[in-house]
């Protein structure tokens, strides 16, 4: 019995300090280093060959378009300014001649506009000219009505109050001098 | 009576069965034979995989070149400058001459390091005589590199100009000293950091196995689940920031490998 239990604790001894630090096996350590130098290798190749040529590579390319863009960028910026100030100028152009195309129209009408005035104005001399000779017109006929009027009753009076003297000049030449005065 | 409880406690240790390194056991990958250096084990496998991921997401996700970045080349691109940028910080401009290698020193490891985290998975990076390769390899390139460049002139970095000239000689002490340490603490951190969150997780599996089966309707998993989802958050955290942290520390020794005049 009791033999039994000591030959158990020494197997677990055993068990127990046959692990230990598996690190410090040295038996195992030409295996590691050989493995561990051959993966350096390898590494190497890989980070030497492909790695670092292509990464460089990649970020220099992009360097490259980026100040690539910049200038473009500082390109475009001042056609930008260009267009800007030809805008301007052609802006200024545009009011100007805007300006001188208003002033003329401007004249022109009012040129018109004198021209207008100026031939109402003579028809309306003209219309006033014309209605004053039919005024006087009217007139005249109408003081030559009265004037025969006149005469007539002038020379039926004479002839019914004194038969013997109808001398009708007479009578027209004093109906006239009277209506005259 | 002594003999009972022992005997309770083994046979209690039998059903609790935790051990959380027996995830960091390196296993052949076919059958059960002896692992001879050439034997493809479980790290073949897991620097496969990590390589393959690699491929996936710096290669095929970049394959379009564009102009304007879908997701997964706006990642590679990030991954790109944000290590081109640490050289560039700490070692300047002629540090750029070595970014192949930073570069590949660091996907390797933050691959490795997130793979690590899927269950069931191996993490390279949480073995000593990984890491210590990969920190003796900088340790090495760098100080070859600093004689190459300048000579006996790289031991300038010993020499401590802005101190007073009585406390050089021991500042210079020092100096060598932590010099040599630099590959030991590069490679403990990172093989540390590793294995202490792996550790920890397959712990709170393991409580989480027995409280599943010791209490009604398994209530008793959620304690533990919820602990492991928390951890799993902190050490996704801690994988990058390793892999991060192994890179910038390359970068500084290289620095002085390149400007040894403090």
């Amino acid at each position: 019995m009791a033999s039994d239990t000591l030959n158990e604790i020494a197997e677990v001894a055993e068990v127990a300090k046959a692990p230990g630090m598996p690190q410090l096996d040295f038996s195992t350590f030409p295996n590691q280093i050989f493995w561990l130098v051959v993966a350096m290798v390898v590494t190497f190749f890989i980070v030497s060959k492909v790695i670092l040529p292509r990464i460089g590579g990649v970020l220099e390319e992009r360097h490259a378009v980026i100040s690539n863009y910049l200038v473009q960028a500082a390109d475009f910026k001042k056609q930008a300014e260009t267009a800007e100030a030809e805008y301007e100028t052609a802006l200024k152009e545009a009011r100007a001649e805007a300006q001188a195309i208003a002033a003329e129209t401007k004249a022109n009408i009012l040129k018109d506009l004198d021209k207008s005035v100026a031939l109402a104005d003579a028809e309306i001399a003209a219309k006033t000219a014309e209605s004053e000779k039919a005024i006087a017109d009217i007139r005249e006929s109408a003081v030559d009505d009265v004037r025969d009027v006149a005469t007539t009753a002038a020379s039926d009076i004479l002839s019914a109050l004194m038969p013997s003297v109808s001398d009708k000049a007479a009578v027209k030449k004093a109906v006239t001098a009277r209506i005259k005065g | 009576m002594a003999e009972n409880a022992v005997a309770e406690a083994v046979s209690e240790g039998a059903t609790l069965n935790i051990d959380p390194m027996k995830q960091f056991e390196v296993l052949p990958l076919f059958g059960d034979g002896p692992i001879y250096w050439y034997t493809p084990t479980n790290v073949t496998l897991w620097f496969g995989i990590a390589i393959a991921a690699i491929v996936l997401l710096m290669v095929l996700a970049t394959r379009k070149r564009a102009v304007v970045p879908g997701r997964g080349q706006s990642i590679a691109e990030m991954i790109y400058s944000f290590v081109r940028g640490m050289i560039v910080d700490i070692t300047g401009e002629q540090g750029v001459k070595y970014f192949p290698y930073i570069m590949t020193l660091f996907l390797l490891i933050l691959f490795t390091n997130v793979l690590g985290l899927l269950p069931m998975s191996f993490t390279v990076t949480a073995q000593i005589a990984v890491t210590g390769v990969l920190a003796m390899v900088v340790f090495l390139f760098v100080t070859i590199l600093g004689f190459v460049l300048h000579g006996p002139k790289f031991l300038k970095i010993f020499w401590i100009t802005e101190a007073p000239m009585a406390v050089r000689p021991i500042l210079a002490m020092i100096e060598v000293i932590s010099y040599f340490v630099r590959p030991v603490s590069h490679s403990i951190r990172l093989a540390g950091n590793m294995m202490a969150g792996h550790a920890v997780i397959k712990v709170f599996a393991g409580f989480a196995a027995v409280l599943a089966a010791g209490t009604p309707l398994g209530v008793g998993l959620v304690a533990p689940v919820a602990a492991i989802m928390a951890v799993i958050g902190l050490e996704l955290l801690v994988v990058v920031i390793q892999a991060y942290v192994f890179t910038v520390l390359t970068c500084v020794y290289l620095n002085d490998a390149l400007h040894p005049g403090h």
